[in-house]
């Protein structure tokens, strides 16, 4: 039975392969955290593999009405998170959580512990108080 | 970027008895939407008959996908699509007149595009002219330019008097002339829902002249109304990048246009609330940011 509703649908969807991604203008989030999720939605329950190439960045501004920027944006941010990675010319594709995604996580917690180590300074904080608040945050995770 | 931008203004002035346009500048790349944002009597269409040609600016430079503008705009215009939603399709004649008209001045013509845009519009070429409606005689006069293949886009409102659905199958016409990153679309509103949603560069404009120009999400990315909370006695160190502050008794309302991780440190514990703002709500703090600065 599912078999014959999703090929059904999938003849709906001819027209425009991601017209489930959709933007709500009530969300008060912007429009590229909004995209954001819907791919990370289509990746975490296996819709979207390891390896599958994105839709390009123009073609989804054109099947979703939205600004190219917009999708850059997404993207990008993406790509930092360790979700999908770019190869210049060849496209966007579906990053692989054990192989590559590992090490653009390293650089992202890299570069929240700058961002809090730049906002400590601003606030007057030694090295060890940081410090200190950081191990404290880690127990806290501890007892939850 | 070596590419030849498809418009460069530097430094336009036009004077009329009631109204200047002082010191534009503006620039568009090729693959990029520009919205232009400005209320009523702003100068948008001013600027966009400049850019069209229509018009010589007493000083400043134009030129529009390469061509010095007014001088070479016969070269120019065969690239620009043009629309307004003044614009009216001849008295007298029909839908489909107007297409073997322009198929047979424009080589470029592409008929089964124009074909598919006659479909999606649901527009009747034996339909005469007098008998549309403002939104009908939007869509066909956007047909007749679409099916032309223009490299450049100049829209004069032209979601102007579109019912919601008519607006929305034309904004998903325009993204799709976006597929082709050599085109480019310049299009001025004062819908800023629609220029939210597709341009990837915005232009304020007020009372003749730019207020500010920047990418779409840097825009959305910057501006902030903070909430805070100061107890009583405690007053605000001066910071940069406010651009309004509304106190009542011991609540303030900041809006930035520099917002950052450092000015939330700056403020400490007595921020209540960080709200991002859309852009209608940018372009008015702006608006009246800088009506105020120009003592206006």
């Amino acid at each position: 039975m599912g078999l014959v509703f999703d090929s059904e649908l999938s003849i709906h969807c001819m027209h425009s392969m991601y017209s489930g991604i959709n933007i709500s203008q009530t969300d008060a989030r912007p429009m590229y955290l909004q995209i954001m999720e819907q791919i990370r939605a289509r990746i975490a329950v296996g819709d979207w593999a390891a390896g599958k190439e994105l839709p390009s960045i123009r073609a989804l501004a054109a099947a979703l009405s939205v600004s190219v920027i917009t999708i850059k944006r997404a993207y990008l941010d993406l790509e930092n998170e360790g979700v999908i990675f770019t190869r210049h010319g060849k496209g966007s594709f579906v990053a692989d959580v054990n192989g590559l995604a590992g090490e653009l996580q390293a650089e992202k917690i890299d570069e929240h512990l700058a961002a809090a180590a730049g906002i400590g300074r601003q606030l007057g904080l030694s090295e060890e108080e940081l410090a200190t608040r950081l191990r404290r945050a880690i127990r806290n995770l501890d007892k939850k | 970027m070596t590419q030849t931008k498809h418009i460069e203004m530097r430094g336009v002035r036009k004077t009329y008895p009631f109204f200047t346009l002082d010191d534009l500048s503006l620039d568009l790349e090729p693959g990029q939407i520009m919205g232009f944002v400005g209320a009523n009597g702003a100068g948008k269409s001013t600027t966009i008959r400049l850019a069209m040609g229509l018009i010589a600016p007493d000083a400043g430079d134009i030129r529009v996908l390469g061509h010095a503008i007014p001088e070479a705009q016969g070269a120019a215009k065969r690239d620009i699509g043009f629309v307004s939603s003044e614009m009216r399709l001849l008295p007298h004649t029909t839908i489909g007149w107007h297409m073997q008209f322009i198929s047979s001045i424009y080589p470029e013509w592409d008929a089964p595009y124009a074909e598919a845009l006659v479909k999606r519009f649901n527009l009747r070429p034996a339909q005469g002219s007098g008998g549309l409606s403002q939104g009908e005689q939007i869509k066909a006069l956007l047909m007749l330019t679409l099916a032309r293949r223009p490299r450049l886009l100049i829209l004069d409102e032209p979601t102007n008097g579109l019912d919601p659905v008519a607006r929305h199958e034309v904004m998903t016409e325009f993204m799709d002339v976006l597929r082709d990153d050599n085109r480019s679309i310049l299009f001025s509103s004062h819908n800023t829902v629609d220029v939210e949603r597709i341009s990837d560069r915005i232009t304020f404009i007020d009372r003749g002249r730019v207020v500010d120009c920047n990418d779409k999400e840097d825009f959305l990315e910057r501006w902030r109304r903070i909430h805070l909370q100061l107890p009583p006695g405690v007053t605000l160190p001066h910071l940069p990048g406010i651009v309004s502050r509304v106190v009542d008794g011991q609540f303030s309302t900041l809006t930035t246009n520099s917002y950052s991780d450092g000015l939330l440190a700056l403020l400490g514990n007595t921020v209540r609330d960080v709200q991002r703002m859309s852009l209608e709500e940018i372009f008015v703090a702006n608006v009246f940011h800088h009506r105020e600065a120009r003592g206006q």
